[in-house]
């Protein structure tokens, strides 16, 4: 066995290990604590990457000195690592980018327990990633979410009460449906392992036997894991939880927290149910039609809100919708536009947050549009930034969110009856999207006039948060790499997916 | 012949306690225990007032309820559509258990290979007699790692949302730390005197005993919090910190949780590599066997007791 194949299990346990350390040690530290570890597991995770394309095949990891369907073990595929690599990219811009406004949102004594909730997310998701146990999946389900209600609540108003209780309680029900989903399997098969289950269901499908609490259990899963991600008519808690949580929070939960979900539900998808039966089950044309409503109803919620940061969690309503829409196609090219898009959403979401910040920096601490006008000029880093942003979700070629626009309608082509909804949802959200972003850009290039009474903006150079510049000019770059080099990442993909069986 | 004893000093005789112990006149705890009864909790007007506002503000303001034509609609159909909802919900759930297997049946697809090997050869691989201990210490450590954490996160977003930072705060709910409870209670000391010590062994026995029989980590701490919790309210902070404070907490779990990580690393790496782990498994039966089950047992214990400890006096002054 390589020493590379220890690197997943090494990862897990240090930001695992680095949650308890923060909580002994001061601020200062505790950040220094969780950059070192963050950049720590993202170089581990793209040795493993590296690796795990050079072998051309997954290894699993023994969790213990016991086989697996006794003991707990791992899997690494080529997805499982390239999405650890990636989630620990846009983890670290995301803290770098909103270092200062943690600084002065949150209590100074109470600085190090955001790095201990930010430590146990990583690595509940990077569990999430790479597990192959069913229930293992759920315990760092658990840790997921406490620790998101942690990083919302943190920033202490009443807003932030109020949109933490709610995404509490939504994202517990969640919870239950899930573990009740695993139950109903355990019963049904007697396994918890993915590829046990995968086997115990190819027989029960075959023989027809226990239909419908098979069925049961693939809905509870796909509704618990749907709530948590917020596919659209439970997404009630999004809109406060992003937009009035502290910056690094926000990002992370809107480009991390709800994919860790989307990801499990990939897994069971296709290690524990397999894409055939899922395909031929009701289940997924539920996903496939909640998927559409909320790429227009998010959209329509969006173009409504005069305030930019709930605009841009209510497009999250929006983009998560089109990644359901593409499971919902039953087709592996959907799945593969599906996570194309998580990638893609995830880092122009969380580069739309901080940019977002930048230009309320600009414009006198204040989120309401009037107060924005002419901040891309106050702040030109941040102007720009959101400028790409915007594009790569409208779906302007040269930026990601295009590539994935393409690959669902590629991916719709074809199919017998799901084609022209997807093709004309998708039509009518681009347009949405346009209107409301192109909004933003008009309003935050709008030279201010005499008219609109905004509040008196200042000039942000780009040294006066020398942290944020970097993290916008990196998610820029990001952004640009996703859209201008997409092939590769496509590629790479399709043999993920196909490492799944 | 009997004497006249005068009042005051009959009063002190034993005949006379006797006597009206005999009536019921005397109340054995009256002028040996503080009885003051405990205030009812009632609102100032002020604060009332205050609620209100805000609650009406809320509608006002946050929800602007007077233009919000979409929340209003909301707001009527949500009542029906929960319960609607909850009765789907139920039904959908009672349908799918009565298709489930048998309760009970031999040829469950429960009873399979997994659970034969945990039930017999259980106990020669972990050397746990308790086969469920060994099952989630060992065979399947890995999710038990993960659940003392999950306690550790919700501690910490406890102490998010209770504890209290800044010093004017402090101040106030010091003062105001037991207006609901009586002072010094004798009852309640006496009680605590003779209990805490059996609860806090029994507690440790648990925990130890934990790879033996009934028990283990998770029961034996939350017993030994409960002890720390009756110590606390009979004898008061003052008391307690001196040798429980929240540096001690922090660092007990602290190292537990690293103690925890460390030792399981330790056995997942070994395990993975093929290499021989150099952890003797002893004799069953014995206390010092089982390999690393002990330890684990001792460090979510540790885990546990603080965790409840905790919550229960965030909740109660928010923070010590």
């Amino acid at each position: 066995m390589a020493f590379v194949q220890n690197f997943p299990f090494m990862s897990i346990i240090l930001s695992l290990f680095s949650g308890p350390l923060c909580s002994i040690l001061n601020g200062k530290w505790a950040r220094r604590v969780n950059i070192a570890v963050i950049t720590l597991v993202g170089l581990m995770s793209a040795a493993v990457l590296r690796f795990v394309s050079d072998t051309g095949e997954a290894f699993v990891y023994r969790m213990g000195h016991f086989p697996a369907p006794w003991g707990n073990e791992i899997r690494v595929g080529l997805l499982e690592a390239f999405l650890a690599v990636f989630f620990c990219i846009i983890m670290l811009l995301c803290m770098l980018g909103g270092a200062r406004e943690r600084e002065t949102e949150l209590e100074d004594s109470k600085q190090n327990l955001y790095y201990v909730m930010v430590n146990l997310l990583l690595c509940s998701l990077l569990a999430l990633v790479y597990t192959n146990d069913l229930f293992t999946a759920y315990v760092f389900v658990e840790i997921n979410t406490i620790s998101a209600c942690g990083l919302i609540m943190i920033k202490q108003n009443g807003r932030t009460m109020e949109a933490s209780v709610r995404y509490m309680i939504m994202s517990l029900l969640g919870s239950g449906l899930f573990l009740l989903g695993i139950c109903f399997l355990y019963d049904l098969t007697g396994h918890l392992l993915m590829s046990n289950i995968k086997e115990q269901v190819q027989l029960l499908a075959a023989t027809g036997n226990y239909h419908i609490p098979l069925v049961v259990a693939l809905g509870l899963m796909s509704v618990g894991l749907a709530i948590k991600s917020a596919l659209y008519p439970f997404h009630a808690w999004l809109p406060d939880a992003y937009g009035y949580s502290t910056l690094s929070s926000a990002a992370i939960l809107s480009s991390l927290v709800s994919k860790g979900y989307i990801f499990l539900l990939i897994k069971i998808f296709y290690r524990v149910i397999g894409f055939d039966i899922v395909g031929e089950s009701k289940v997924i044309h539920v996903l496939f039609v909640f998927g559409i409503i909320g790429m227009l109803m998010g959209s329509l919620s969006a173009m409504k809100e005069n305030d930019i940061l709930r605009m841009i969690a209510y497009s999250s309503v929006a983009q998560i919708g089109y990644i359901y829409m593409g499971f919902g196609l039953g087709t592996t090219e959907g799945a593969i536009a599906s996570i194309y898009h998580v990638v893609s959403h995830s880092a122009s979401k969380s580069l739309l947050f901080v940019a977002a910040s930048g230009l309320m920096d600009a414009s006198a601490d204040s989120t309401r549009f009037k107060d924005m006008t002419a901040s891309g000029y106050r702040n030109k880093l941040a102007g720009v930034a959101f400028t790409v942003g915007s594009l790569a979700m409208v779906g302007m070629p040269i930026f990601s969110g295009f590539i994935s626009k393409l690959l669902f309608s590629q991916a719709a082509i074809g199919h017998t009856y799901k084609m022209l909804p997807t093709l004309i949802a998708l039509a009518i959200s681009t347009i949405l999207n346009a209107a409301y972003f192109m909004r933003t850009l008009i309003r935050i290039y709008t030279p201010i006039r005499a008219d609109i009474k905004a509040k008196e903006g200042r000039v942000i150079t780009l040294g006066e948060k020398p942290a944020k510049s970097v993290a916008l000019v990196c998610f820029i770059i990001l952004n640009l790499i996703l859209g201008l080099n997409s092939d590769p990442i496509i590629n790479l993909i399709q043999r993920g997916l196909g490492m799944f069986d | 012949m009997s004497k006249k004893v005068p009042k005051e000093q009959y009063e002190k005789t034993f005949s006379y306690k006797f006597k009206r112990w005999l009536d019921g006149t005397k109340d054995p705890f009256l002028g040996t225990v503080e009885m003051k009864p405990q205030e009812e909790f009632r609102e100032d007007q002020d604060a009332l007032e205050r609620r209100k506002r805000d609650r009406k503000r809320n509608e006002e303001r946050v929800y602007d309820l007077e233009r919000n034509a979409e929340l209003r609609v909301f707001q009527k159909v949500y009542n029906i559509f929960g319960v609607l909802f909850c009765v789907f919900l139920v039904v959908m759930l009672l349908t799918a258990v009565s298709w489930l297997p048998t309760y009970g049946e031999a040829d469950k697809p429960v009873n399979n290979e997994v659970s034969a090997r945990y039930i017999e050869n259980g106990l020669q691989e972990t050397g746990a007699v308790n086969i469920v201990t060994g099952m989630i210490l060992d065979y399947r450590a890995f999710d038990t790692l993960g659940e003392s954490h999950v306690l550790f996160v919700a501690t910490c977003t406890v102490l998010i949302l209770l504890r209290l930072d800044r010093k004017e705060d402090q101040e106030r709910f010091d003062a105001n730390d037991r207006l609901h409870e009586p002072k010094n209670d004798v009852i309640l000391q006496t009680v605590a005197k003779i209990l805490v010590p059996p609860i806090m062994i029994f507690g440790i026995y648990i925990i130890l005993a934990g790879h033996l029989g009934p028990g283990g980590g998770f029961s034996g701490g939350a017993v030994i919090g409960a002890g720390l919790i009756l110590y606390l309210n009979a004898f008061g902070f003052v008391r307690m910190e001196r040798f429980f404070t929240a540096k001690t907490y922090r660092r007990l779990s602290f190292c537990a949780l690293a103690c925890y990580s460390l030792a399981k690393s330790y056995s997942f790496y070994t395990g993975a590599n093929h290499i021989e782990s150099i952890i003797p498994l002893g004799t069953p039966g014995a206390i010092l066997s089982s390999g690393l089950i002990l330890i684990l047992n001792i460090c979510v214990g540790i885990v546990v007791a603080g965790t409840m400890y905790t919550f229960y006096v965030m909740f109660r002054k928010g923070g010590y």
